[in-house]
């Protein structure tokens, strides 16, 4: 039975660019010229794109820089709003952040895991009770207490990804991480995404890696040229991508 | 307890609860700097002003004082306003989360900053030999309340408009300093020559400020100033969340 979580349809995203406003001293002193400019300036992102993410699988998203990946997960975070067509999403989201997203540099670990797991969408108690938790699986030891200025690019990913690690998300949005940390925590965080997979969580994953989105994903989606070129089983799409890029 | 509202009280206590923290990282250091500044300001003023030229007033450092730790929860708050978005990029353009609690707890931690200064302002009372009032009990949690209205609803504005016109923040800082001398805090607004005085009343913050210092220095409230004050604060808070609601969300879009 497919039960999708994540519909969408007929959806298109264009930005306004909004440099072209030029400042409030250009706006106010040329306001005509200046709203025009802006007015006719937009960035298409994504182009009349429709598919549906089914409960419980993970679906994995490629594409080349600049192809509107980005983007889609934005619009299933509900940060962006279709400039067309229509997104639905049913359940909690959790997004793993980039590298030290969320964070603040003068704070500790254990401090930054209470901001961070707060912005995720936790309460406070829910986030104290998993504290303990958290710290283990970060294997950060004694270095829990210190700013997490003085971590390694390593450890943040460590702090990062054991926060996230520990939410209960029906949706989860990952964009490119498992290519920080040691072999060692690579493997932990496999391991967990496979975890979350295992407990019916629907994962949504971009990645540049082809070998993490044949390793993790049901099904793949290309995007290419803010359209969608292909959705299948993982394998054809790959094969398929590896081939376009090459040729 | 609604487990929305649950949560939006506990972003608001975490991330004012950050702010403090980093501004007061080194503790009791960090409290002592960021009360040096506008007492390093009223040094300077009372230099200017009585020193050198001779402005007939009584206790002007008390005066200067009781004016200056209100103006700076106001100008600190909305010049820093401008960038907090900005700031918070990284987060604004994954999470689904209230971007107005971002403002919000960098203005409450201003706000909490002030309610430690007070002592500061007693000690200057005994110095010249005045005494709080009783009047403090109600003066003061009113004039907070008016004032948080104003400060934040300023702060929605000029941080959502900034993420759109990126040198908004260079005509904050000018005006912001221009405000500062259009408003009676080194001088009284009875200095003003009766032509003009009616002119005060088109700024929104002086009818506040000059209500602070009553509290302070004499425990009286001027009902007429007080009520001057709700009316900008209510039309500036409600201003400046109409303008966010209009525009939050696009913030993920321009960052």
């Amino acid at each position: 039975m497919k039960d999708p979580v994540i519909i969408f349809e007929k959806v298109s995203k264009s930005y306004p660019l909004y440099h072209n406003l030029m400042g409030i001293k250009r706006f106010l002193f040329s306001f005509t010229k200046s709203l025009r400019a802006f007015k006719n300036s937009r960035f298409e992102a994504l182009r009349d794109i429709s598919f549906e993410v089914y409960r419980g699988e993970t679906f994995g998203i490629i594409g080349r820089n600049g192809a509107g990946k980005s983007t889609i997960l934005g619009l299933i975070a509900g940060v962006l709003k279709p400039t067309q067509g229509k997104v639905l999403v049913r359940g909690r989201i959790a997004s793993l952040l980039e590298l030290g997203g969320g964070f603040h540099w003068e704070l500790t670990g254990r401090e930054n895991i209470m901001l961070n797991g707060i912005l995720l969408g936790l309460t406070r108690e829910e986030v104290r009770k998993k504290m303990d938790a958290i710290i283990e699986f970060s294997e950060l030891g004694e270095f829990i207490d210190q700013p997490i200025r003085v971590y390694s690019s390593g450890m943040l990913a460590r702090l990062g990804f054991s926060v996230v690690a520990h939410l209960d998300p029906e949706i989860l949005l990952v964009d490119e991480i498992l290519t920080v940390g040691d072999i060692n925590f690579q493997r932990k965080c496999l391991e967990k995404m496979l975890n979350f997979k295992k407990n019916g969580t629907t994962i949504v994953f971009v990645s540049h890696s082809m070998e993490d989105i044949k390793r993790l994903c049901d099904r793949v989606m290309w995007i290419e040229n803010h359209n969608i070129k292909m959705i299948g089983e993982p394998e054809e799409v790959v094969s398929n991508y590896i081939k376009f890029v090459n040729s | 307890m609604n487990s929305k509202l649950k949560h939006y009280i506990d972003l608001i206590i975490v991330l004012t609860h950050k702010e403090m923290k980093i501004r007061y990282k080194s503790s009791f250091l960090g409290y002592i700097w960021s009360v040096a500044h506008p007492l390093a300001f009223a040094l300077v003023f009372y230099i200017a002003f009585k020193v050198i030229m001779r402005i007939n007033m009584e206790d002007y450092t008390l005066f200067l004082i009781a004016g200056l730790f209100p103006w700076q929860w106001f100008s600190n708050s909305v010049n820093t306003s401008a960038g907090i978005f900005l700031a918070n990029a990284s987060i604004i353009k994954k999470l689904n989360f209230p971007r107005n609690i971002v403002p919000l707890a960098m203005v409450l931690q201003d706000m909490i900053h002030f309610v430690f200064t007070i002592p500061v302002i007693i000690i200057f009372l005994f110095v010249y030999n005045k005494t709080p009032s009783l009047s403090w009990l109600y003066g003061i949690p009113i004039l907070l309340s008016i004032q948080l209205l104003i400060v934040y609803g300023t702060s929605l504005m000029v941080s959502s408009l900034n993420l759109f016109f990126r040198d908004l923040e260079r005509l904050v800082a000018i005006l912001v300093t221009l405000l500062f001398y259009f408003t009676p805090i080194i001088y009284s607004e009875t200095m003003i020559p009766e032509k003009f005085r009616y002119l005060i009343y088109l700024n929104p913050v002086a009818p506040l400020i000059i209500s602070w210092r009553s509290v302070f220095l004499s425990g009286t409230l001027n009902l007429f100033f007080l009520i001057i004050s709700t009316l900008y604060a209510l039309s500036v808070f409600f201003l400046g969340y109409g303008i966010y609601k209009k525009l939050s969300w696009r913030f993920a879009e321009v960052l």
